[in-house]
């Protein structure tokens, strides 16, 4: 595209109160062509803009007006290259009205905005050929059933891979299930009617069922996954559901709790099983009798560091569902021995039933072990009841029936801890990952990843395993793009919670697979259409950027050649950062383009001016900085701000290139990292902050101070500290005295 | 043909991943929100459970994939006055309320400056005032000023009007009338804090120093009316000693007969609120039942339950009384010591529960259950319920059941 450019300089909003737009207009003799207007956002405003473009041919559209992320109706120019440059928040509002140096602030940001559009180019998508809309659904438990039957219904096509010879996952074993809704006047069980669900699924014309199979091998990216189903079979799959669930926790761990040693202890799963066998009658292991005194031991291993330190968040309502299996029989006597019972939202009228029925005896209590008494009945031994005793003072409890109610366990915690024991091995050096990998049991594993990041996606620190988001807002989140994760697998929760979550799996599975049909990425930036394109010619193979893709986007061929698999990518431009062959460019951001606007910045060689170029995380930052600007706070004017998609990208070439071109300092602004980080690309900013701890190579190669340069993390509602921040690393710089590059 | 057009009503964290999935699926969607702002509920508050990261964070994403998106029509100040049709073609009349305000506004502030009116905040619950003319927040989106029509003096006055350089301020705007036609209707209009003053015996508005969790929220806050300082409202002493009253509302046949959820999690994180912000502080809560459930949730607990100046008391409260000083009294049942304990504190907080907003449910003929919830089941075709409408979530749970319904309504719009 030939570039015809377009200045327009708005005076409103106090701007030319604040500075002289004629000097600062400066900036745009460049490119001549510049306008000043009074509203540039009002109907005229836009209207003169439109007007050149349509007249003049304008089609790269440079406005030194409001902050980007306001007014983005009014500047919305299909077609045009458009670059906002934000002097109202960053100069007019924060800075100290028409000095000298507030002026050469809002030229500077003039400047770089020219330059950045001088750098940069209009996007045209990145659209893949033979792109696959189906969906793979790994799990025909309840929630990739629902997935399945979802995604189905809204017209797509959907492979279910099941590895049992059945269809209905954990539901099948269930003798009844509480019911969804209102409990007032509703039975309190009813059927799960599991088998209706299996034959929609299995008559579904756009689903295709596979039993008795796994998935053994996943290469690709998203609308383009190859998969290798354990048959053999293979196939194009668009996006993936991974619906693999969860399995009851191993009780025979719980001998405290007498399982394996007394017949007549059981969990509530196998309780499931009897009241199932027995249509109904709860029958004990031991000699058949119908069992009159049934004792529940909530939490059977949850809230256990020993055990699973997580709640379940199923288990009290599933003991309360079981009571009522126990009450079905009315001379039958129910116990329930609970830490809290947990029956949130409506789940506590559920509660209320079994606490209003006579049969049915709750109370907190810690149960520190069974043991047997007469006729295969048994003891449970308490403290801290609510039965009137002293603190710790001992009480025990004799039942015919003892139900454990254990948790539930992701099925991708084998795989994890396997990974996590390798990575341990492997630190104890070649011999111990030797012996590791030779003597380990390989785990179970469920999508089978060619990823070069590992089998599966990575879970997080303390997620015990599950597949989970580490996001509140955004739960589908993963660390591998196209691959969402819902039920058991993902987090702990009940049959309805995991019905809705596969539906919202799929939905984000179609999703994904229209996004990557139209060559967009899929979230956060989910209407970016341009992508990175590294000049491989130049390329030394030195990995930095695969291995530091959050991702798992860039793989390498036998050389250590990076190669994209561009719809895993998500934009973020952590491999631009991480280069340091500088090769990775998207069309309007690049290591060229932000070095250039810092190049920009002029830097007048007097010893008393400074100048500090500081980078900008666009999620946390700088909106925190535009709010800040709200409150009229003032910032110091030797400052100029530079967005960044994530810290993640900050290439240490800039800092290099900034500072020997005699810029005083450098603050890199990111969010929180650490275990629960706030980077939505999960690791920016702390990948910037390992790149920045060899900033001080760099400046001692310049024979400079490493204190010029400083990394913050800066969350969005810290706008009232931000200000001050920076003002007082502006101060701490001045203390520093003056770049000596400055005069050279 | 089915409209490829998708209505959300409410604009609250369980809407806006409505809005922004069903829009970045490719349909268009209208977005109906009864504030001046979107974002709801978690606009005010400080930090989210269990992660304590800033709630506009997730809302400036939200935000950025509506402003990139293009496909997502907003009315702010408005609501759904009827829904008729069936699933495929809804009519939908949609009532906006005046603003006074249009989008001319560039949020410079000169009307407030110039305005001479002022408001009791309702963002803070009545602990702050702004003018007639004001900001709803300073992140609010859309970012644009709005006059409060109950205290506005209108074109008599019209100070503001003069003020403003860019012809944004028109006194005289009536309500307005849209009418839009629709393939499928997603209902996220919330909760509402149960009124504290409903408890007697918990003495919200009548005994000092008596705050709701909501409350607490807006003290915490950098852009509450404390500017992030936890002091007490009738002194401005700084909070050191807190208790915390569970249950406040919920659990309890009188008032909500059904656990809010999100309660006991916000309790802990405001504890954390006042014990990071004064090291010398303490905090006592008194629970029924800890509910915490779920993964990080239950660490979240097992957490703060290391800290020794966090203390637990299980028990239900059964009266608070003015203390000497400004200081409250909180008399609850100790279950475990047995018999009833009295303690002081500085300040008090009620942890209230959620009131699901169904109300305005009723322009779709749709009626609440027996108790207060709807049953997707009970619903028309096309038409589904979201979050807190459903049952108590908080916002996680929120962001998976709108993904979920997004589903369902893109079956309803590929149906026909």
């Amino acid at each position: 595209m030939e570039k015809k450019f377009g200045v327009y300089i708005c005076k409103g909003c106090g701007i030319k109160e604040a500075m002289d737009v004629e000097k600062v207009a400066g900036a745009a003799k460049k490119v001549q062509n510049y306008k000043f207007h009074d509203a540039l956002c009002s109907p005229e405003g836009v209207q003169l803009i439109k007007d050149d473009m349509a007249k003049e041919g304008v089609n790269t559209v440079i406005i030194a007006a409001c902050s980007p992320r306001v007014k983005y109706e009014e500047f919305d120019f299909p077609g045009a290259l458009v670059e906002r440059v934000n002097i109202r928040e960053f100069v007019a509002w924060t800075m100290e009205p028409n000095t000298d140096a507030t002026n050469d602030a809002a030229y500077d940001y003039l400047n770089m905005g020219i330059v950045r559009t001088q750098k940069g180019d209009l996007p045209e998508p990145n659209i893949l050929p033979d792109l696959s809309s189906t969906i793979l659904v790994i799990g025909g438990g309840i929630a990739g059933m629902t997935a399945a039957l979802s995604a189905a219904d809204a017209g797509q096509k959907v492979v279910l891979v099941e590895k049992d010879a059945q269809l209905g996952g954990i539901v099948n074993k269930l003798y009844k299930k509480i019911p969804t809704g209102s409990y007032i006047n509703k039975p309190l069980v009813v059927d799960t009617d599991i088998a209706k669900t299996v034959s929609e699924v299995e008559s579904n014309p756009n689903i295709k069922v596979y039993k008795s199979t796994t998935v053994s091998k996943t290469d690709g990216q998203p609308g383009l996954y190859d998969v290798t189903l354990s048959n053999g079979e293979t196939m194009k799959i668009g996006a993936i559901v991974m619906a693999s669930g969860w399995k009851p926790y191993d009780a025979s761990k719980l001998d405290y709790l007498g399982y394996g040693k007394m017949k007549n202890v059981v969990t509530n799963f196998e309780l499931e099983e009897i009241a199932k066998k027995n249509n109904g009658k709860l029958l004990r292991p031991s000699d058949g009798k119908p069992a009159m005194k049934v004792a529940f031991v909530q939490c059977a291993g949850q809230r256990d560091p020993n055990h699973l330190p997580y709640c379940s968040s199923m288990c009290c309502a599933t003991s309360l569902k079981q009571a009522q299996y126990v009450r079905q029989n009315e001379d039958a006597l129910a116990m329930i021995f609970y830490k809290d019972i947990r029956t949130p939202g409506r789940t506590e009228l559920y509660y209320k039933e079994a606490q209003n029925n006579p049969g049915v005896m709750l109370t907190k209590a810690d149960v520190t072990g069974i043991s047997e008494a007469v006729n295969g009945n048994l003891y449970v031994e308490m403290e801290n009841t609510l039965f009137g005793m002293k603190t710790g003072e001992k009480v025990k409890v004799e039942a015919d029936l003892v139900v454990l109610a254990t948790g539930m366990v992701p099925t991708t915690r084998g795989p994890q801890e396997y990974a996590d024991g390798l990575t341990k091995a492997a630190g104890a050096g070649d011999e111990a990952k030797k012996n590791y990998l030779d003597q380990t049991p390989k785990p179970d594993y469920i999508l089978n990843l060619g990823y070069r990041q590992g089998p599966e996606i990575p879970t997080l620190e303390g997620a015990s395993g599950f597949a989970d988001s580490n996001f509140i807002c955004f739960q589908y989140e993963t660390r591998r793009t196209g691959i969402y994760a819902a039920g058991g697998v993902h987090q702990p929760m009940n049959m309805a919670e995991a019905q809705e979550d596969g539906a919202g799996a799929a939905f984000k599975a179609i999703q994904a697979i229209d996004h990557v049909a139209r060559g967009v990425a899929v979230h956060p930036r989910a209407w970016d259409v341009t992508f990175p394109d590294p000049m491989l010619i130049k390329c030394t193979a030195c990995k930095r950027c695969t291995e530091e893709c959050p991702f798992g986007a860039i793989d390498e061929d036998e050389k250590g050649i990076p190669f994209y698999k561009i719809n895993r990518c998500r934009r973020c431009g952590t491999c631009m950062g991480a280069c340091p062959e500088r090769i990775v460019s998207f069309k309007d951001y690049s290591v060229d383009i932000v070095g250039s606007m810092l190049k920009a910045i002029d830097v007048p060689d007097d010893e008393d001016t400074f100048r500090i170029a500081c980078l900008v995380c666009e999620n946390d930052s700088y909106p925190a900085l535009d709010t800040a600007a709200i409150s009229r706070k003032k910032i110091d004017p030797s400052v100029r701000f530079v967005s960044m998609r994530c810290l993640g990208g900050m290439n240490l070439v800039w800092v290099a290139d900034a500072l020997s071109k005699g810029i005083d300092g450098m603050l890199l602004l990111g969010c929180k990292f650490g275990e629960n980080y706030q980077c939505h690309f999960v690791k920016g900013s702390e990948l910037a902050n390992t790149r920045f701890s060899k900033v001080s190579e760099t400046l001692n190669r310049l024979q400079l101070e490493s204190e010029r340069v400083q990394l913050m993390q800066i969350a969005i509602n810290e706008y009232d500290k931000l200000p001050d921040m920076i003002n007082e690393f502006v101060e701490k710089v001045k203390e520093i005295g003056p770049n000596p590059f400055k005069s050279m | 043909m089915a409209e490829n057009k998708v209505l959300v009503v409410g604009g609250g964290f369980s809407g806006l991943t409505a809005a922004v999935e069903a829009a970045e699926a490719g349909s268009d969607v209208i977005i109906v929100e009864k504030n001046p702002y979107l974002g709801g509920r978690v606009t005010q508050l400080n930090k989210y459970f269990w992660k304590l990261c800033p709630p506009n964070c997730g809302l400036e994403i939200q935000y950025k994939r509506i402003k990139n998106n293009g496909k997502v029509k907003i009315y702010t100040m408005a609501e759904v006055e009827k829904i008729s049709g069936s699933e495929g073609n809804f009519d939908v009349t949609i009532k906006v309320q005046p603003r006074f305000v249009n989008d001319k506004c560039v949020a410079c502030n000169k009307c407030a400056e110039a305005c001479e009116i002022e408001r009791s905040n309702d963002f803070d619950f009545g602990m702050s005032k702004t003018k007639a003319a004001y900001l709803p927040h300073n992140q609010a989106f859309p970012l644009q000023y709005v006059i409060d029509g109950k205290v506005c003096k209108g074109p008599a006055c019209n100070k503001c009007a003069e003020a403003c350089k860019y012809d944004a301020i028109h006194l005289d705007m009536k309500p307005e009338t849209v009418n839009v036609k629709v393939g499928a209707v997603v209902m996220a209009t919330g909760w509402n804090p149960y009124d504290a003053a409903k408890m007697d015996n918990l003495a919200f508005g009548k005994v000092q120093n008596v705050i709701t969790n909501m409350m607490m929220e807006r003290l915490a806050s950098p852009n509450g009316p404390t500017a992030g300082k936890i002091v007490r409202p009738s002194d401005g002493k700084e909070v050191k000693n807190i208790a915390f009253v569970q249950c406040a509302g919920s659990r309890d046949e009188n008032h909500l007969p059904f656990c809010s959820y999100i309660c006991c999690l916000a309790s802990i994180k405001q504890a954390t609120y006042v014990r990071e912000l004064y090291p010398d502080s303490k905090a006592k809560i008194f629970y029924i039942d800890m509910r915490t459930p779920g993964l990080y949730e239950n660490r979240f607990y097992t957490k703060i339950k290391e800290d020794q100046s966090v203390s637990f008391l299980k028990g239900k409260v059964a009266k608070i009384e003015q203390a000497q000083n400004g200081d409250v009294a909180v008399t609850a049942e100790d279950i475990h010591g047995g018999g009833k304990v009295t303690e002081a504190f500085d300040m008090v907080v009620l942890a209230t529960g959620m009131q699901p907003a169904v109300e305005s449910l009723k322009s779709a003929g749709i009626a609440a259950t027996d108790d207060g919830f709807v049953d997707q089941a009970t619903l028309p075709k096309g038409i589904y319920a979201t979050g807190t409408l459903k049952t108590p979530v908080d916002v996680a749970r929120s962001a998976q059941d709108a993904t979920g319904v997004v589903m369902k309504s893109i079956q309803s719009l590929r149906r026909k």
